[in-house]
């Protein structure tokens, strides 16, 4: 799947986005937060604090306990601060 | 119904004309701009999730013509480095009459600041920065959901 970075998620994690492919025993956005967590550094770094981590799949909000399966496209960024 | 997010600038004037035009039933467009602010900012970038911003914002231009008598919206959010004094984001809500303009217009604005993919990082003499989020924002969202009876 797809996998997408904004503001300073982006900027600690190195990239914009990338492809993955995710095992199956990540069931979760949680799942996928904390498998990305240990992928190496600059993920442990941009997921820190992953209470803050805001999450959108196919460009709709979701919580940490969404099922991410289906998925084709899954955005991380924090909380948004437009308007 | 307009939702547009561009790096160009808007004309305000131009907006209210447009939702007016050529019709009588319109009896009132009530209009938010919000305007980058100087204090201490050299300039702002608005980084956006494209695609996701416009489906986010024509979601709550959606729920905003459920619960008023809309007669048009149009909201525009630019992105890119901006310079303080420079227009950022227009709500404009048309109505025949002004209770529900106003009321959109700022339903709209709330929940553009806490749902719609944007996210500003200043610029200031002693570096660059994200700006964080602030909880008197979420609270002003918040507030549109709040359940009648337990008021």
């Amino acid at each position: 799947m797809k996998l997408l970075y904004f503001a300073w998620v982006r900027e600690r994690i190195g990239k914009p986005e990338e492809e993955v492919e995710v095992p199956a025993s990540v069931r979760t956005v949680g799942d996928l937060v904390a498998w990305l967590s240990r992928r190496g550094e600059e993920y442990a770094y941009a997921f820190e604090n992953a209470d803050v981590i805001r999450a959108a799949i196919d460009r709709n909000h979701v919580k940490p306990e969404t099922q991410i399966a289906g998925a084709r496209e899954i955005a991380f960024f924090p909380p948004m601060t437009g308007g | 119904m307009s939702v547009r997010i561009q790096r160009e600038d808007f004309d305000v004037g131009a907006e209210i004309a447009r939702l007016a035009h050529g019709r009588t039933d319109v009896g009132a467009v009530a209009t938010f701009t919000g305007i980058c602010r100087g204090d201490g900012i050299v300039a702002m970038t608005l980084e956006h999730y494209p695609g996701m911003a416009e489906a986010e914002i024509e979601r709550h231009v959606a729920e905003a013509k459920v619960r008023w008598p809309l007669l048009g919206v149009s909201v525009i959010h630019r992105y890119g480095r901006l310079l303080p004094g420079d227009n950022i984001v227009l709500v404009a809500a048309a109505s025949s009459h002004r209770e529900a303009a106003f009321a959109a217009a700022e339903f709209l604005m709330d929940y553009l600041k806490t749902q719609a993919p944007f996210w500003k990082k200043e610029e200031r003499a002693a570096g660059a920065g994200w700006v964080e989020a602030r909880g008197s924002d979420d609270a002003a969202a918040a507030r549109w959901s709040t359940p009648k009876a337990a008021e």
